[in-house]
């Protein structure tokens, strides 16, 4: 290359070809550096890129394993209280709830004792062992729970039989009250046509 | 403004304790001088609160951060459309908003109330501002003051909880407040006419309106609050038991017990001490969820911080309770029915049955919000009472409770016979029958579910052969066509035919909800371009691919949004974006802890409901909660038939002889009654 006295540069043709390759060579190496994250939208290639801040998508968290769709596992969660204050059984904090980490805790307890082999209810009696029955969404059944379950049906029952009895005692008054009996004087009508107007009057207003 | 506020809240307090004396002693005493001031002085109380409110308003749109309210529930980026329901976010200012409604609802009650029920009014101005004076009262002397000032004032406030900045929640607190509100007009008129031992159907007639307002509010307040949950909270579902809930469903169901009660006092002035009880049940009911919702002595997501505040509507709800029953004690012996029931097979006793179970329900949802208190007193152990609990309790009784609304309305009053109710049984029983054999044949198992829609096509029977009767009738009488027919039959007796709307509305509701047992969910991470399957109940896939996750500044808040490509069976959707928000206040400082929100994919048959948890180790690739909760739209739609056949129902006019048969007046046949 030689420099001008007018300070434009004169480029033959091979010094042109080797800078021409040499751009071409630097741009494609750079845009792969550069990119990183393009190959992500492509399905199946490359690690995922960063997020500009990722303290704005909350908590980080763990990828999912398959162990977190176990419906078994999740069955049990279910049946268990999240201690956060949420009021929302494990399973449905864990994956509503994001900020929790107790009720992450408590599926990676369910998890670990699922892994030595425990049975459901062996998994739920320890939660109750070292929690206490507030670790139930729902008391068991026995002692002073069963109130709990049967009170309202009890209750329901009690008060439908006594309201039997009661309508029965208030029918037996009212057709002993109102003993069968002619139609009055300038009442102009049967029992029968009597029974069809009142039919028609319930039809038409209620 | 705030010693203005302040200011009013004071002088409400002392016209409400002076409405109070004025209205009770002009009602004992028969002086008409006091009651016109009793009267004036719920106007005067009205005008007073409206003052306070307005002045809590301008302190919040003013960002007066110096106010202690201001500063903890807005901040100066907070849209106006949640600034203005920062009036109600917070306890004290939701005080403020339950005084001024109650004294609004209590001055409309004193002007709209015909004047031949003026006997009453004194009594109703007293019990309005006994209520209204005790609301100001926990405000003023229960560290409640909405206008209390702080030591320093912050630059900015702390913003709204995330999960009230939606619109449902600007609508859904003032609804059920309303409702709970409102309430207290009957109320008052009950304890009026058990005061001026008036006690004939007549006091019924002047608060129907208010009762079907009350009840409508909570309708559309519970049903605002379900949406809410839906598509704020995250957790894929409408309706969690818990103690709030169950607080806003107790006030609803022994309601809803009267409305149906209440036809029987009106037709056969029977069950006149039942009806009180159940108007005196509902407004303590109503006492009880906000001292549920105030003083934290359950465990609940909805509860306010825990204050004393409880304790005061603890206190009032024993004095209210004890001094209310022990009036309906003394005034028994003048409750006497003016007719008896003819048969156990009659309309009249349906409605029983059907009050019977209402009131069971309500027992049960407030026998299992207690049981947690009730068992550390007894057992001295700590448990929790959740879904399980009432689910199990609670559906059985609400299937018969359906089972009911397709019974009652096709018994006769007063004596069915056997032929009748062959007749009137046989279409609605055929449908519901076919329903549950079509179910049964297309594979559902779910015995609930099952019922709940089987029962569900029975009621819809009654429902279409009481319009298809009507019509019928009116065709043949007036020769109008049919949709003409139906339409007048409507017209002219909104009650009746409004009232099966809401059954429709009823049934709507029943099988949304047994939609559910068929939810199905999945959890899955995935990295941009890769994708998740979930299978629908209804046999189809949907396919969704995670394309990337965006992050970006909006009005308060930072956004991280995952956009991801549905289809279904193979066919494309659309595009669903569930986000993360980390709300800030207006110097740009994070607020709360990030919030989710939902993406939502809703038709008819099902929603596919897609939450993004969050992010493994700060990269692009996500964690997803994938859901399809089948027939939830239903729900949305149930409720709105159910307010569409409450305002039918409200709506004034209609024939003098429907209005006739719907003020009190019994149909008597000459020679038949005693």
């Amino acid at each position: 290359m030689t420099r001008r006295y007018d300070v434009t540069s004169h480029v033959d043709r091979r010094e042109f070809l080797v800078l021409g390759a040499g751009t071409f060579l630097g741009v494609v190496a750079s845009w792969r550096r550069a990119t990183p994250q393009t190959p992500d939208s492509l399905p199946g290639t490359g690690p995922s890129g960063r997020l500009w801040d990722p303290a704005r998508a909350g908590r980080p968290l763990p990828p999912v394993v398959a162990a977190d769709n176990d419906a078994a596992i999740q069955a049990i969660e279910k049946r268990l209280h999240c201690t956060c204050g949420c009021n929302l059984d494990v399973y449905t904090c864990r994956t509503t709830d994001f900020n929790c980490t107790v009720s992450p805790a408590l599926h990676q307890r369910v998890i670990a004792l699922a892994e030595q082999g425990m049975s459901g209810q062996q998994i739920l009696d320890q939660f109750v062992r070292d929690h206490g029955l507030v670790i139930l969404m729902a008391p068991p059944k026995r002692g002073f729970n069963l109130a709990g379950y049967f009170m309202p049906s009890l209750v329901i029952v009690l008060a439908a039989a006594a309201l039997t009895l009661v309508l029965r005692r208030w029918t037996r008054a009212s057709a002993r009250a109102q003993p069968a009996r002619p139609p009055e004087p300038g009442v102009a009508g049967t029992p029968e046509e009597l029974e069809r107007l009142r039919g028609e009057l319930d039809r038409l207003s209620v | 403004m705030t010693l203005l506020g302040t200011l009013a809240l004071w002088l409400a307090l002392l016209v409400g304790i002076w409405g109070a004396l004025a209205g009770f002693v002009g009602g004992l005493k028969d002086r008409p001088d006091l009651a016109r001031s009793a009267r004036h002085a719920v106007f005067a109380m009205c005008g007073a609160l409206l003052v306070a409110v307005v002045s809590l308003e301008w302190a919040l749109f003013q960002h007066d951060f110096n106010v202690e309210y201001v500063a903890a529930y807005t901040s100066r980026n907070l849209p106006i459309f949640y600034t203005w329901s920062a009036l109600y976010a917070g306890q004290k200012g939701s005080l403020l908003f339950w005084a001024t409604v109650l004294s609004l609802f209590g001055s409309l009650a004193l002007v709209l109330t015909p004047r031949r029920h003026r006997e009453l009014l004194p009594y109703v101005a007293g019990v309005v501002s006994v209520v209204a004076a005790f609301f100001i009262s926990v405000m003023l002397f229960g560290h409640a003051n909405p206008f209390q000032r702080l030591p320093y004032t912050p630059l900015d406030g702390s913003g709204l909880n995330p999960q009230l900045q939606n619109p449902g929640m600007v609508f859904h607190p003032p609804m059920l407040y309303l409702g709970y509100i409102s309430i207290t007009i009957p109320f008052a008129f009950a304890i009026a006419a058990l005061l001026s031992k008036r006690l004939d159907t007549d006091w019924l007639v002047a608060i129907r309106k208010w009762t079907l307002l009350s009840w409508l509010f909570l309708s559309i307040g519970i049903c605002l609050g379900m949406w809410w949950a839906y598509v704020e909270l995250g957790w894929g579902g409408y309706w969690a038991w818990d103690p709030v809930e169950n607080a806003s469903l107790l006030p609803w169901l022994t309601m809803t017990a009267f409305l149906h009660s209440v036809m029987i006092q009106e037709k056969r002035g029977m069950l006149k001490k039942w009806n009180l009880a159940l108007i005196i049940g509902s407004w303590l009911l109503s006492i009880f969820g906000t001292f549920i919702t105030r003083s934290g002595v359950i465990s609940s997501v909805h509860s306010f911080t825990q204050s004393s505040v409880g304790y005061f509507f603890l206190a009032f709800l024993i004095v209210s309770g004890v001094a209310s029953f022990a009036l309906y004690a003394n005034r028994l012996p003048l409750l006497t029915a003016e007719a008896r029931l003819e048969s156990m097979v009659s309309r009249e006793a349906s409605f029983l049955f059907n009050n019977l179970l209402f009131i069971g329900i309500a027992f049960s949802v407030l026998w299992g919000t207690l049981f947690p208190i009730l068992s550390e007193l007894v057992q001295g152990t700590k448990i929790t009472v959740g879904p399980p609990f009432f689910n199990q309790v609670n559906i059985p009784l609400g299937l018969a409770l359906l089972a009911l609304t397709g019974i009652g309305p096709l018994i006769a009053w007063r004596r069915a016979s056997v032929p009748n109710l062959q007749r009137q049984f046989a279409v609605p029983g055929t449908v519901g029958t076919f329903t549950a054999l079509i179910l049964l044949v297309a594979g559902m198992r779910d015995f609930y579910a099952l019922m709940a829609i089987a029962l569900g096509g029975f009621v819809v029977g009654t429902v279409v052969q009481e319009f298809a009767r009507g019509a019928r009738a009116r065709h043949r009488q007036y020769g109008e066509g049919y949709v003409l027919a139906l339409g007048r039959l409507l017209a002219r007796n909104r009650r009746r035919y409004g009232g099966y709307i809401v059954h429709t509305g009823i049934v709507i509701l029943f099988v949304a909800f047994a939609g559910m047992a068929f939810k199905t969910e999945t959890e899955a991470s995935l990295r941009p371009g890769e994708s998740a399957s979930i299978k629908s109940p209804y046999g189809w896939t949907y396919r969704l691919t995670h394309l990337g996750i965006s992050q970006y500044d909006a009005l308060n808040r930072q956004v991280t949004a995952a956009t991801l490509e549905v289809s279904r069976d193979g066919k494309r959707l659309g595009v669903l974006t569930p986000e993360k928000r980390q709300h800030v206040d207006g110097l740009g400082r994070p607020t709360f802890q990030p919030s989710s929100e939902v993406g939502i994919r809703s038709d008819w048959r099902e929603d596919l409901y897609v939450v993004l948890g969050g992010v493994v180790n700060g990269t692009e690739q996500a964690v997803f909660r994938f859901t399809i909760n089948p027939l939830v739209w239903w729900v949305w739609y149930g409720g709105m038939v159910i307010a569409l056949g409450g305002l039918i129902v409200m709506w004034p006019g209609g024939t003098p002889a429907a209005k006739r048969s719907q003020a009190g007046y019994s149909v008597r046949l000459v020679g038949t009654e005693p």
